[in-house]
C-alpha cells in the first residue's frame, strides 16, 4: 500500500488503461511535452509517444470533434479540457454531435472528456466552474464526478472502458489535498451509475458529490457532537443518477439536505428533489432543502468566493435547521 | 464499325480515367438527378415527411469529387452534406435507403430518427452530417487522424458550403487537421447562396480557397460544373493526402439551382442568374463532352438513363408502403447501456 493523492490516483488510472489498451490515446492543450496544466499526464508522452499523447491547438470544438471521429473508428480517446470552464467552447460538439451520435446514426462514440473543475482555489470566474448542469440535461452523455482517490482511479478506468461518451469532472481542490492508500496489484474499478455511502447515519441524509462530500463529512462530525446522526451519500455518477441509492437513504433517515458547489438555479439539486418527490414523498418528515453556491459567477477575492460558495458552516447550519424541523 | 472508328479518333480520356469509369460517373450523375426528381414527386404527394433538399446543378461536383476516392469496405471515408446526395451514392449508399430516410420508414438506416441524407455507414465509409454546419470538419479531422495513427493508407473527404466557412468549427477543424497533417481533402462548395445569403454578406474574401491558404493548406479553385475538372483536382488532392502530404482544399464554383429546400421559391435569386447557370448544367455538359469527344455513344447514355429509371422505380415500389417505426422504439439506443430510456409514468395509465 502506498499513499497517493487524488491526482495520482487519476494518473494511475489513465496510465493503466493506456498500457492495457493501445486504442486509448490522449489529446488536449499542453498535455504532451508539458504534461498538462496540472501535470496529470506528466511523463505520458515520453512513455507512450507523440502519437498517443497529442498536443493540440487551442480548439476545444476541434479536440472534442476529432475525439468523436476517432471513437467512431474504434479508438478510445481521452480529451482533456485544460480547465473544464472551457468545455463550453465545445458545447455544440458535445451536445449536438457526440451525445446524439448513437441514437441518430448508430455511431459508437466511446470517448472521455475530462478536466479540472471547481472552486475554493481563488480561480475567479473562468477557472472555478462546475459545468455539470449544462450537460446533465443532455440525453446521450454520462457524467461522473469522483471525490475520493479510489474513485478518481476507478471512475477514469470505467469511463474509458464505457461504450458511451463520458464527462469526467475532477475537482482541482481535491487534486493534492486528498490522499489515500491504494492497494497495489489490485485493479480498481468504480462502476458508473453507482453512488456510495460516504458515512452511515440515521437522522438526516446529505446527498452530495465532488468537493462538498468532504465538507459534508466535516459537517457531519460537528453535528455528531450535537447528537445529530448524518448519513452522507456521495453520488459519484451524476448521469445517470443512482435513484435506488437516493431513495434508500431517504427512506432510512426521512430528511434530505442536498449539497452542491454549483449554483442553485437549474442545478442538480432540483432534479434530485423532484425524483424524491415522485418516488418517496410519503417517507419525508420535512422539506427537501438545498445548500448550493449563490446564483452569481464565481468571484476571485477570498472574501467574495468564500461567501458565494457553500462552506462547512453553511452545511452545519442548514442540517441543524432541518434536524430540528 | 462506326463505333471503333470514332473511338480511334477520340482524344485521350483525361485524368487517367477509362471509358467504363466515364460511363459509371455518368450513371451516378443520372442516378442522383432521377432520385431527386422522384423525391420531388413523393414530396408533392406528402409521402416525404420533412423538407426536401435538392442538389440540382451541383450533382457534378458531388459525384466527381467522391469518385476520386477509393471505394469499398474499409477504404476511404467521406462526409456528405445536404447537397451531396451524389457523393453518398458513389460511396455505396442505395436509393432505397434515401427514399426510406425521406419517408421516415422503420427500415430506414436511422429507423426514422433522422432525416434525408443524415445517415452513414462506417464500413462503406460515409458519415451522416448533423445540421450544425462546420461540425463535420473536426469530426473528419479525427477520422483521418485515426488513419494516420494506425498507418492506414486511407483518405477522408469533407464538404463545406460557402456559408459554413463562417463557422468556428470549420476553422478549428481545418487548422487542427492542417497542424496534424491529416490525410484530409476539403471540398469547398461555392454555390452562391447560404439559404438566402450571398457570399458577399458572408465573407470578405473572393474565393473560399483564400481562407484555406491562411492555414498553410494548398488550395485550388475549379469550375464546379465541369465534372472532369473537379475529378482531376480532387484526385490530385486525394493522391497527395494518401502520400502523407496533409490537407488539400479544392474549391468548386457552382450554383444552387433550387431554393434552400423545396418550400423556398428563391425569389431572392435573379432570374438572369438562373437562366445563365441553366445553360451550364453539369450533367448536360458532361453528356455533350462524352459524345463530342467520342468517349461514348448516345445510345450508351440513353441505356443508362433507362436503367436508372428502372432502379428508382423498383426502389420506390420496395419501400413506399412500408410502415413508420413503432412509437416506443423512440426510447431505444440513446446509450449502449442502458439500452432504453425510461418510459414515463403517465403513459398507458388509461389502459
Amino acid at each position: 500500500m502506498a499513499e497517493v493523492t487524488f491526482l495520482e490516483g487519476l494518473r494511475q488510472g489513465l496510465r493503466e488503461e493506456m498500457e492495457r489498451d493501445e486504442r486509448v490515446f490522449i489529446l488536449g492543450e499542453d498535455v504532451g511535452a508539458y504534461g498538462g496544466a496540472f501535470k496529470v499526464t506528466e511523463g505520458f508522452q515520453k512513455q507512450f509517444g507523440e502519437s498517443r499523447v497529442i498536443d493540440t491547438p487551442i480548439s476545444e470544438a476541434a479536440i472534442v470533434g476529432a475525439a468523436a471521429g476517432a471513437a467512431h473508428l474504434g479508438m478510445r480517446p481521452v480529451a482533456e479540457m485544460q480547465f473544464i470552464d472551457f468545455i463550453s467552447c465545445a458545447y455544440d460538439m458535445l451536445t449536438n454531435y457526440v451525445a446524439t451520435a448513437r441514437y441518430r446514426a448508430g455511431l459508437p462514440t466511446p470517448m472521455v472528456v475530462r478536466g479540472p473543475c471547481g472552486g475554493y482555489v481563488r480561480g475567479g470566474p473562468f477557472h472555478s466552474q462546475n459545468p455539470e448542469a449544462a450537460f446533465f440535461h443532455t440525453p446521450g452523455l454520462k457524467i461522473v464526478y469522483p471525490s475520493t482517490v479510489r474513485d478518481a482511479k476507478g471512475l477514469i478506468k470505467s469511463a474509458i472502458r464505457d461504450d458511451d461518451p463520458v464527462l469526467y469532472l475532477e475537482h482541482k481542490w481535491l487534486y493534492r489535498r486528498i490522499k489515500d492508500q491504494l492497494p497495489e496489484g489490485e485493479e480498481i474499478i468504480t462502476p458508473i451509475g453507482s453512488a456510495r455511502i460516504a458515512r452511515e447515519g440515521k437522522g438526516l441524509s446529505i446527498i452530495t458529490y465532488g468537493a462538498t462530500v468532504w465538507k459534508s463529512l466535516e459537517a457531519a462530525e460537528t453535528l455528531e457532537k450535537d447528537g445529530v446522526s448524518v448519513e452522507v451519500l456521495d453520488l459519484r455518477t451524476l448521469l445517470p443518477l443512482d435513484d435506488d441509492a437516493i431513495i434508500k437513504t431517504v427512506k432510512k433517515t426521512n430528511k434530505v439536505l442536498i449539497v452542491h458547489e454549483d449554483t442553485r438555479t437549474g442545478g442538480l439539486a432540483g432534479e434530485i428533489t423532484a425524483r424524491i418527490n415522485e418516488k418517496a414523498f410519503e417517507w419525508l418528515d420535512g422539506p427537501i432543502m438545498r445548500v448550493t453556491a449563490h446564483d452569481v459567477p464565481i468571484p476571485y477575492a477570498p472574501t467574495l468566493e468564500d461567501f458565494v460558495l457553500p462552506q462547512t458552516d453553511d452545511i452545519v447550519t442548514a442540517a441543524r435547521w432541518l434536524a430540528d424541523y | 464499325m462506326p463505333g471503333s472508328t470514332s473511338a480511334s479518333k477520340a482524344p485521350p480520356i483525361p485524368a487517367g480515367l477509362n471509358r467504363d469509369q466515364l460511363l459509371e460517373i455518368y450513371r451516378f450523375l443520372r442516378l442522383t438527378r432521377t432520385l431527386e426528381e422522384r423525391l420531388t414527386a413523393l414530396y408533392k404527394q406528402s409521402k416525404v415527411i420533412g423538407g426536401l433538399f435538392r442538389s440540382l446543378g451541383q450533382e457534378g461536383e458531388s459525384v466527381a469529387s467522391a469518385y476520386a476516392l477509393e471505394r469499398g469496405r474499409h477504404r476511404d471515408f467521406l462526409s456528405p452534406l445536404i447537397r451531396n446526395l451524389g457523393s453518398l451514392l458513389v460511396m455505396g449508399g442505395k436509393p432505397a435507403q434515401i427514399l426510406r430516410q425521406y419517408m421516415a420508414k422503420d427500415q430506414s438506416p436511422t429507423r426514422g430518427r433522422e432525416l434525408n441524407v443524415h445517415f452513414g455507414d462506417l464500413e462503406m465509409g460515409f458519415l451522416g452530417q448533423i445540421s450544425h454546419l462546420g461540425d463535420m470538419v473536426p469530426v473528419m479531422a479525427g477520422i483521418t487522424l485515426t488513419f494516420k495513427m494506425r498507418r492506414e493508407p486511407r483518405v477522408g473527404l469533407v464538404y463545406i458550403g460557402d456559408g459554413a466557412t463562417s463557422t468556428g468549427a470549420f476553422h478549428e477543424g481545418l487548422n487542427f487537421a492542417a497542424v496534424q497533417r491529416c490525410p484530409l481533402v476539403v471540398i469547398g462548395e461555392y454555390n452562391g447562396y447560404a439559404y438566402s445569403t450571398t457570399p458577399e454578406r458572408q465573407f470578405a474574401v473572393k474565393n473560399l480557397a483564400d481562407k484555406a491558404k491562411g492555414y498553410g493548406i494548398p488550395a485550388v479553385t475549379v469550375d464546379g460544373n465541369d465534372v472532369l475538372a473537379v475529378y482531376e483536382a480532387a484526385k490530385y488532392a486525394v493522391d497527395r493526402a494518401r502520400m502523407g502530404k496533409g490537407v488539400h482544399f479544392v474549391e468548386v464554383k457552382t450554383f444552387r439551382m433550387k431554393g434552400h429546400a423545396e418550400h423556398d421559391d428563391q425569389h431572392y435569386v435573379a432570374q438572369a442568374d438562373i437562366e445563365r447557370w441553366a445553360k451550364n448544367d453539369p450533367i448536360e455538359r458532361y453528356w455533350n463532352q462524352l459524345l463530342t469527344n467520342g468517349w461514348a455513344e448516345e445510345q450508351d447514355l440513353k441505356d443508362i438513363d433507362s436503367d436508372v429509371r428502372d432502379e428508382i422505380d423498383q426502389a420506390t415500389d420496395a419501400c413506399v408502403n412500408e410502415p413508420l417505426p413503432p412509437a416506443e422504439s423512440a426510447l431505444k439506443d440513446v446509450y449502449a447501456d442502458p439500452p432504453a430510456a425510461e418510459r414515463l409514468w403517465f403513459r398507458g395509465m388509461n389502459g
